[in-house]
């Protein structure tokens, strides 16, 4: 019975790829200065390592690595797309083989992993040194309860971007405050009923970006006890603003990444969207249509005074259970912290290294899908407004998985968003309860 | 006065009009896949769903689905043979011997395995994914391909569609002459009982192909290397990185390949349905 009931439980828990072991989350990685000797040794040595990743660039990357260190072989593999991926990894984890070297997570998923002891924490290689090379934002997104879980790859400062051409038609000036925004909505929707300013049906990225930038800190956690608190101040801000949306049936009830979706924006259905500096290169891909007519803007703010927040963005870390943690961390440090921001870059990424926020070549270029507008001035500045203090949960993929069933409901009936993420914390207590968390609700 | 019989059954026009929503209803999706399948990625995006738009790109499509990332549609299409032959086509041998053993000899737990068997009719399979997930994992099985043709071996549906057909094709009078005639079990199974069983077993064959084909979870739990995986798992990772940060827009190939993916089935079901057909009513009409 205890067997069949420990399998059960397991069973759970590996489905819903945040099954966290909490009982071995110590903080046993020595101390926090470190040196890049090992790493150098290491990489001298050469072997084998096993990369996990789904960014385009990984290939081009790789390749440029065992170019330059051809006594390293990097056995990369394609194992999924985020959630996907983070569900095998769980999977490998939890079965004690089968995981790569270095995998890529993206932000809000790597309090996950780092909390449950799976994650090498780079600190005792030195790495904490590089902190004065990127954008404050992402590195406190690899930083989790002191320990050093990756280097920052790509960032995702959020802005606004908006189909001129329609604001133009309407008379519409580029908002600057969410009231404006709000106002903007209502303007173009009366005047022509088949157009959207944006489209939101509920996305549980984009809704914490919301509240991370409304100065909300719904979520803290020291790693074994958690404070969940959708209703403060600054979730309370976001929802009184974007209510207004969704109860006033201002949102396009366009599923986002569908086809139709893409489509919309390229024919003016949807004007305006407010997302991570990663958006133009799927603008380019896939919005053809919408050439010319886009540009970007800084994030409609609560008092007009710049502030942004992350959307989006990962890093790549080292997993425990890798047979040479000091080779795969030289890959990791090579990845992002070397020659293989280059192809990043190349790739379209947006980068999180400030030396290459800030150099004039990627500032002075002029983006010819956005009319020859220099967007990166505006993403730059971005990327350097982003408020301070946020944290995800140490089961967000969880969290995440479950907004639809809550928060979406309020979506889908056009109701209050504060009942929904009510529901929303409510759940997510449960679940940490259940987990071995000791979760309480704010 | 009724002026309808059997031969001339009554029209309804009420019925006739439902049927043929749900006709349109069913086909929408599979029009919607041919039309889009012969645009190209730009196209799709500014042409409306339902209609030809832009440049027909079917061929160039098709051409790119199968050179893309180095040709590995081809191994995902060879994986998926292998998991139906392998899986399928044991989930067949064994539930047909399986099915005709229950249903002809007499043996004490029978009455046991029926209750097991109908029990394991009503288990999804998805629900034993992540349970046989935790055991191949332990046996060292996972990311191989034994681990998708194992599951796929056991089709409990399969062995009770058997077992019922093998009670009524089957006349106990024929095994029994058989014996006298001197042929030992196996021979019989091998020389009377397939023949009698062929259409029973072409039903079985064709409900585990498409199940094995269309097997989605257990693969994508099992497997994290791209090249083990089968279309269905292959294809849902051509979707995934279309979009997101820093995609790489393949909706096209993705259409394409889902296109190609089907067509096997169409196939397989084109050739089979007699077989199907004959089956299903089989031992409907007492002679």
């Amino acid at each position: 019975m205890s067997r069949i009931h420990r399998r059960v439980k397991a069973a759970v828990a590996v489905t819903l790829a945040a099954a966290l072991a909490v009982g071995c989350s110590s903080g046993s990685d020595g101390p926090a200065a470190g040196s890049q000797d090992s790493v150098d040794a290491a990489l001298k040595a050469g072997g084998t390592i096993t990369y996990w990743s789904w960014t385009p660039s990984a290939k081009d990357q790789v390749a440029a690595f065992e170019k330059e260190f051809p006594n390293v072989k990097v056995n990369y593999v394609n194992a999924g797309t985020n959630k996907e991926q983070y569900t095998k990894l769980q999977n490998a984890i939890k079965a004690g083989s089968g995981a790569p070297d270095v995998a890529q997570i993206e932000y809000y998923a790597l309090p996950q992993f780092a909390l449950t002891d799976s994650l090498a924490n780079l600190d005792q290689y030195g790495f904490g040194a590089f902190e004065k090379d990127y954008a404050p934002s992402t590195w406190s997104s690899v930083r989790v309860n002191n320990g050093l879980y990756g280097l920052p790859q790509d960032s995702g400062p959020m802005a606004l971007f908006y189909n001129k051409e329609v604001f133009d038609a309407h008379g519409i000036a580029v908002p600057k405050t969410w009231d404006e925004y709000v106002a903007a909505a209502k303007k173009l929707h009366t005047a022509d009923p088949g157009k959207y300013l944006t489209s939101d049906t509920g996305d549980p990225g984009f809704a914490t970006s919301m509240i991370w930038q409304a100065g909300g800190k719904p979520f803290t956690s020291d790693g074994r006890n958690v404070k969940v608190d959708l209703a403060d101040a600054g979730t309370k801000k976001w929802t009184a603003t974007w209510n207004q949306l969704v109860e006033g049936k201002l949102l396009a009830p366009i599923k986002e990444w569908s086809d139709d979706w893409f489509r919309a924006l390229g024919d003016g259905t949807i004007a305006s969207l407010v997302t991570g500096a990663w958006m133009p290169g799927n603008f380019k891909s896939s919005v053809p249509g919408g050439a010319g007519k886009w540009a970007v803007a800084p994030m409609p703010t609560y008092d007009g005074q710049p502030v942004t927040a992350e959307n989006g963005g990962s890093t790549q870390s080292v997993l425990k259970q890798s047979g040479n943690p000091a080779l795969a961390a030289a890959f990791v440090r090579w990845l992002n912290h070397g020659n293989g921001v280059k192809p990043f870059i190349a790739s379209g990424g947006f980068p999180a290294t400030t030396a290459d926020l800030n150099s004039p070549a990627f500032l002075d270029q002029a983006d010819p899908y956005f009319g020859g507008q220099k967007i990166n001035q505006v993403l730059n500045d971005a990327s350097k407004n982003v408020a301070k203090g946020w944290s995800y949960l140490p089961y967000q993929t969880y969290a995440n998985s479950v907004f639809s069933d809550t928060v979406g409901k309020a979506y889908l009936g056009g109701t209050s968003l504060d009942a929904g993420l009510n529901a929303w914390q409510q759940a997510i207590v449960d679940y940490g309860n259940q987990q071995g968390f000791t979760v309480s609700a704010g | 006065m009724a002026t309808f019989s059997v031969t001339r059954p009554r029209k309804s026009r009420v019925l006739t009009a439902v049927m043929a929503l749900y006709l349109i209803y069913t086909l929408v999706p599979l029009v919607w896949l041919v039309i889009n399948a012969t645009k190209t990625q730009p196209a799709l995006f500014t042409t409306s769903g339902l209609a030809f738009g832009g440049p027909f790109a079917l061929f160039d499509n098709i051409g790119e689905t199968f050179t893309y990332d180095n040709g590995i549609f081809l191994r995902w299409l060879g994986n998926t043979l292998l998991y139906v032959v392998a899986g399928a086509g044991g989930a067949t041998i064994l539930a047909t011997a399986a099915g005709y053993g229950l249903a002809k000899y007499r043996f004490p737990g029978r009455r046991a395995v029926f209750a097991v068997v109908l029990g394991a009719v009503a288990v999804p399979g998805t629900a034993l994914a992540v349970p046989t997930f935790l055991m191949f994992s332990e046996l060292g099985l996972t990311n191989t391909p034994l681990a998708i043709i194992i599951p796929s071996l056991i089709s409990p549906f399969g062995l009770y569609l058997i077992w019922v057909y093998a009670s009524d094709a089957i006349p106990d009078e024929l095994l029994e002459a058989a014996r006298i005639d001197g042929a030992g079990e196996i021979r019989i199974f091998l020389t009377v009982t397939l023949r009698q069983l062929a259409p029973g077993i072409v039903t079985v064959a064709l409900f585990t192909v498409v199940s094995t084909w269309n097997n989605y979870f257990l693969p994508l739990i099992m497997l994290s290397e791209p090249k083990w995986y089968p279309l269905t798992v292959g294809l849902n990772q051509w979707s995934a990185q279309a979009s997101g940060a820093g995609a790489q827009p393949v909706y096209h190939l993705v259409l394409t390949g889902s296109l190609l993916t089907i067509v096997p089935l169409v196939i397989a079901f084109l050739l089979m349905q007699r077989y199907w057909q004959s089956g299903l009513s089989a031992g409907s009409v007492k002679q």
